[in-house]
């Protein structure tokens, strides 16, 4: 069958889709805009603040954190712990943390206001590294400045060193990295005694966002209504952030008797929210002659920023992920999520993964260098296997075929023979553009980590309309992916009735069950689960009333559905996420099956570098896997293309310039995203192996793609530039400035001198 | 939107002399604004300054290319579109045109003026080594006339220019070359398009049958406090065969007019690296040529 | 400067999207604001506001612009396309179409910068051999897509080329499933 168009997609493409800076409030003629006045220091105490210049300051809004308590709330963003405030009272913890909330209804006089609010600070000795944060002086965060450190064991790596043939040690740093949605983030709120406080807005995690306000506002869950704005993009970016502007928003509005609508600018929107966390990661790895892996010690360290908001569970990911898809008898993987003095680091595509299977990947190749094997024999002699242990001990249960895979990838990318004819180009001092093929071999645990999933509890539901349409209900959010399409196709196909009867709700917590977040790759797999599962009930109901043969035709469908509301009332059913029973996770000791399933894959980068410019540029990229079964392929290719075009990013270009915590580089003329000028041609590949628990074999694979990206281009920047160079080009993002210094140093004819 | 959009007062005059008028009448008072592509992210960033601007999309006289019989002359309001667009001038100035196309992307381009680009003074103007390379010429027109100016000599310092209070630049010409020229534009910028430029580089060079350098241009963005002519590493090359030695000698000639910065875009060391290896790039380049 | 001094409000006439439209507003004021607040055309969209991102393309005088670096004084006058006037009534355009069928848009919030910049690229283009891949890479170079890798645009595009110009047209763009 055709793969399904785009639910909304008609909208989209006439401009009529309603974005939350597009929205009028019916009933509201009056919207204050609302700004926030940030702090400009990354540490300090608050001694005052100062309304100054000629404002009209009797005209504006104002709230500061005096007015939560005054409300009976309390100022926190309820997260993992409540440690982040909604506004700095005394202690401020990182640059362009919030202050002061104003809002008018002039924008530029709000502009202007914001300028002339300036605050007394003492300052304190402030961290910016996770190798400050390490030695405690100051303590900034807890008791020792760590979030969360955890260990991983499995065998005895200490017993294998003394007799190990070889020993290979690498050091791997990856940066901070932006989501660059290009809607920037954006709330109105509406929200007072009576009625309390309702919120429309861009963002992934409606039920997030509701948790919080409920929390800062001390109100019942009924009195707090959270509706998602279509949302244009988000990335893991707007998973934990929206819940901090929401609550501005309603503060504001609440104080006003107005609604308030905060649009960031993307200066404050790239200032301000989270970021991918930067890493630092130590392999020791013992290794036969023949290239068997055997003991893997892993120091894995994650920069949190000021608060702990999620950094938890992106250490958790990233720990888990680190000893990649191999078997090996001895791992030993230390996880640490450290504080430090920037604004709080937070989800992004991919969520601790990446920057562990970078670290690994790269090491990989130096591994495979040093043992006199190519990269790709290296991990095939490693690869897990059917019946064989993870790092966590998790038995693999499902047919795992990573050489297939692997082959594929050679073969669609012809690796070999590139490679070859690449080698003897690059001898060729007169020329200055060395190429390079460069891969990895990775996974992707889809859904929440560990238990996270059995806690969530997740519940969607399906209901009938007089009509004879059905709703998808589901707090899972649009945000470029295509849940909508997969959720009406699934259900579509459940009911066996057209794709067009099917209508998935707009999020909106009055209306939509709690089905979780939208994160994690969980989407299609564990929600699409639930609303396929509710589909066959929903069926199922209509059958056992009579009102429905046990064949039928969507005309048939509809009149039955018509029938049973008039009968019967409401014709809604619920499905609860259960966990699957071949799931056994131990929370404290990380061991066990750290995700239901698996996504996998081998990715191929083909580069080249000139040694004029010392720019890498991607070529051609290929990426092979297997994500269960493919059940919307455009929607399919379209995740695995962006994400690996957001992970070239990632390797080559994009740096987060931090200068005291703060970024210094917050434009999109100094963040340097790839443009169309810039993307390889991307080849995408799905090999099949359905996964019993997901709807119609599904696996997650939203954040595959960002895991294996970086390390195949750096592994083949690493191949152009020869052995020498390549022992130093151990951290993300490469970019030109780094690529020269890297060749400094390396042997003359790796320069390319052509005299 | 940082900028207080109320505060700025904008005039449109409709002839060139209206324009002159109003910047004479108040010295200093009023910034001319052309494609708004610079000055429009200022007021964004809240940084605007000037809060009286001179718009000058209605002024006739500034617009349109000519050609005369030696020469180009571009009128101060052609875009970076335009310019490419036009097939004689790309077809005498293929340098022109390659700077033209790097600058921002095309939706910049058909806004983007040439003489904005020059007035603005940024060190990293694409179009600044080109124009050197070129041997461009500026005509300033203010109240009292016009005078024409060499473009090398216009940018004085950084952000500093020949324009007197009252003047505008009117147009910009380029006198056509002799055949037989090899030529040279690269922006090293931070991605293929969309960028701002680490490195400029143009190049000009001409051998006599003989192999010696008759005549040879090299003009330099993004490493100094403006772009320039590579006069001293021009004279140690102009009259000589190219061979690894000159080359190794102009680039040292070259050293001692790169003063880079580091920025928040790239380093002085990266800057003064790839500034010698485009130099380096283009004399092999030119040295080859004929040879094979 | 003192926040209450201000500009005189001026009038811009133009046309937008074939109708003719009348504004008051201050002669700094962007396009882009012209079009969304007083125009009520929620469709383009504002990503970045310094010329970057490419979300709030529009044409001008049959000019792709990034309408957040117009002032409205340089609108006067002026003919004006928009996200809002490219499809015929309730019917997609071509370009439109192809996106919908090949997955050009994901988050949309690109889409309709992107689909003029296409429009604007198509009208161009006198024969389907004209969109070299080079062409088509730089057309759309100015509108950053953070969704797709541009892959599904780039062949979105190629589709409507051949919808444009009949079945063979076009440049590659790359593997096709």
């Amino acid at each position: 069958m055709a793969s399904r168009l785009r639910k909304e997609g008609r909208e989209k493409l006439t401009g009529r889709s309603q974005y939350v800076d597009d929205l009028r409030l019916p009933g509201h003629p009056e919207v204050l805009h609302g700004t926030t006045v940030r702090s400009p220091v990354a540490r300090g105490t608050l001694k005052a603040v100062r309304f100054g210049g000629s404002i009209p300051w009797k005209d504006f809004v104002i709230v500061t954190a005096k007015d939560i308590p005054a409300i009976g709330g309390k100022n926190a963003i309820a997260h993992i712990l409540h440690d982040q405030p909604c506004l700095v009272d005394e202690q401020i913890n990182h640059p362009e943390e919030a202050i002061v909330l104003l809002a008018h209804p002039d924008r530029f006089l709000l502009e202007e206001a914001r300028r002339h609010v300036t605050f007394e600070i003492d300052p304190l000795p402030a961290v910016f590294t996770i190798e400050k944060s390490l030695l405690k002086d100051p303590v900034i965060w807890g008791k020792d400045n760590t979030f969360k450190e955890f260990t991983i064991e499995k065998g005895d790596v200490d017993g294998v060193w003394q007799t190990a043939d070889l020993i290979v040690e690498g050091e791997y740093h990856t940066g901070a990295q932006e989501q660059l949605y290009i809607e920037p983030n954006g709330m109105i709120a509406v929200a007072n005694a009576n009625e309390g406080v309702t919120v429309w807005g861009s963002m992934q995690c409606p039920y997030y966002v509701h948790h919080a306000l409920t929390h800062l506002f001390a109100l019942p869950d009924d009195k707090v209504r959270v509706i998602q704005a279509e949302t244009g993009g988000g990335f893991g970016g707007k998973e934990d952030y929206p819940s901090m502007i929401a609550c501005h928003a309603a503060l504001l509005a609440w104080k006003a008797g107005k609604p308030v609508k905060i649009i960031y600018d993307r200066a404050e929107d790239l200032a301000a929210t989270t970021k991918r966390h930067p890493s630092s990661t130590r392999h020791r790895t013992a290794v036969s002659r023949d290239g068997k892996l055997l003991a893997m010690d892993i120091d894995f360290l994650l920069d949190g920023g000021a608060y702990m908001t999620i950094s938890t569970v992106v250490l958790s990911r990233g720990g888990i992920h680190a000893a990649g898809p191999y078997e090996c008898p001895n791992v030993r993987i230390h996880a640490r999520a450290l504080a430090t003095n920037s604004p709080p680091y937070g989800a992004f595509r991919g969520f601790g993964a990446p920057q562990s299977l970078f670290a690994l990947e790269r090491h990989m190749d130096e591994i495979a260098a040093k043992v006199g094997l190519a990269p790709e024999e290296l991990r095939r002699r490693n690869f897990l296997q059917e019946g064989k242990a993870t790092a966590t001990g998790q038995i693999i249960r499902e047919k795992l075929d990573l050489p297939k895979l692997l082959d594929s990838a050679l073969q669609s990318s012809e690796f070999i023979k590139k490679r070859k004819a690449f080698q003897e180009a690059n001898q060729d001092p007169a020329n200055p553009i060395k190429r390079g093929m460069g891969l990895s071999t990775f996974m992707h645990g889809a859904g929440f980590t560990g238990s996270g999933e059995k806690m969530l509890a997740s519940v969607a539901a399906v209901e009938a309309t007089p009509a004879g349409t059905v709703r998808v209900l589901a707090s899972n959010t649009e945000i470029g992916q295509g849940q909508r399409t997969v959720f009406a196709q699934l259900v579509a196909d459940a009911l066996g009735i057209d794709f067009d009867l099917v209508e998935v709700v707009q999020p909106d917590t009055k209306i939509v069950p709690n089905s979780g977040p939208t994160v994690a790759s969980r989407t299609t797999m564990i929600v699409g689960k639930l609303v396929e599962t509710a589909a066959i009930s929903l069926r199922q109901t209509l059958i056992q009333s009579g009102c429905l043969a046990k064949t039928y035709t969507t005309a048939e469908f509809r009149k039955a559905c018509g029938e049973y509301l008039s009968k019967l009332g409401a014709l809604k059913c619920f499905s609860q996420y259960q966990q699957p029973g071949h799931i056994d996770w131990d929370d404290q000791k990380y061991r066990g099956d750290a995700y239901g399933t698996f996504a996998w894959a081998v990715y191929v980068a083909e580069v080249s570098v000139d040694l004029r410019t010392y720019e890498a540029q991607v070529d051609h990229f290929t990426a092979v896997q297997e994500i269960g079964k493919v059940v919307h392929p455009v929607l399919a290719a379209g995740q695995i293309e962006g994400g690996v075009l957001q992970g070239i990013g990632y390797a080559l270009s994009e740096e987060v310039q931090l200068r005291n915590g703060r970024m210094a580089n917050n434009r999109l003329t100094n963040y340097i995203i790839p443009t169309a000028a810039d993307a390889p041609d991307i080849k995408v590949i799905f090999a099949e192996n359905p996964y019993p628990h997901g709807p119609q074999g599904a696996k997650g694979i939203g954040e595959l793609p960002l895991d294996g990206v970086a390390p195949a281009v750096l592994n083949a920047v690493a191949m152009a530039l020869g052995p020498e160079a390549a022992s130093r080009i151990h951290s993300i993002p490469l970019l030109p400035e780094s690529l020269m210094k890297a060749l400094d140093g390396a042997a003359e004819s790796v320069k390319g001198e052509r005299s | 939107m940082r900028g207080n959009i109320p505060a700025y007062d904008v005039r449109a005059p409709k002839s060139l002399t209206e324009a002159l008028e109003f910047l004479h009448r108040e010295p200093g008072a009023w910034k001319p604004l052309a494609g708004g592509t610079d000055l429009m992210v200022l007021l964004e960033m809240g940084v605007l300054e000037h809060k009286r601007l001179l718009s000058l999309h209605a002024v006739p006289e500034l617009k349109g290319i000519r050609e005369e019989k030696d020469r180009f002359v571009i009128g101060a309001l052609t875009t970076f579109g335009e310019i490419q667009a036009h097939a004689e001038l790309c077809r005498e100035f293929p340098l022109l045109r390659e700077a033209a196309a790097s600058v921002g992307a095309i939706a910049i381009q058909n806004r983007a003026t040439l003489a904005g680009n020059i007035a603005n003074a940024s060190p990293a103007a694409d179009s600044a080594p080109a124009l050197l390379a070129l041997d461009a010429k500026l005509e300033l027109a203010s109240h009292e006339g016009s005078r024409w100016v060499e473009y090398r000599a216009f940018h004085t310092g950084y952000k500093k220019t020949l324009l007197q209070q009252g003047e505008l630049i009117r147009a910009i010409a380029l006198p056509k070359l002799a055949p037989g020229y090899v030529h040279a534009f690269r922006k090293v910028g931070t991605r293929k398009a969309q960028a701002i430029s680490k490195v400029a580089f143009a190049g000009l060079a001409r051998k006599a049958p003989d192999g010696k350098l008759t005549e040879v241009r090299l003009a330099f963005g993004s490493v100094a406090p403006t772009a320039f002519r590579a006069t001293t590493a021009e004279s140690r090359l102009q009259g000589r065969v190219l061979d690894l030695a000159l080359i190794r000698d102009a680039k040292q000639a070259l050293q001692q007019q790169l003063t880079p910065i580091d920025d928040v875009r790239s380093t002085a060391e990266y800057r003064r690296r790839v500034s010698l290896n485009l130099l380096e790039d283009f004399l092999l380049q030119a040295k080859n040529r004929g040879e094979a | 400067m003192s926040p209450s001094m201000s500009a005189q409000k001026i009038t811009v006439r133009c046309k937008i999207n074939g109708q003719d439209r009348s504004f008051t507003t201050y002669p700094m004021a962007r396009l882009l604001d012209l079009l969304r607040e007083d125009a009520g055309l929620t469709g383009t969209k504002e990503g970045c506001g310094e010329g970057e991102c490419g979300a709030c393309s529009v044409l001008v005088g049959g000019e792709l612009v990034n309408s957040c670096l117009i002032p409205a004084i340089q609108a006067e006058g002026t003919e004006i396309t928009t996200i809002e006037g490219i499809a015929e009534g309730e019917k997609l355009n071509f370009i439109q179409q192809a996106f919908l069928e090949y997955g050009g848009a994901q988050c949309g919030i690109c889409t309709p910068g992107m689909v003029l910049a296409v429009v604007y690229l198509l009208n161009r283009i006198k024969k389907p051999e004209d969109l070299t891949e080079a062409a088509l890479r730089t057309a759309l170079a100015g509108n950053l897509c953070r969704c797709t890798g541009y892959t599904k645009i780039f062949e979105s595009v190629v589709r409507a080329c051949h919808a444009r110009f009949g079945a063979s047209a076009g440049a590659s763009s790359g593997d096709q499933r």
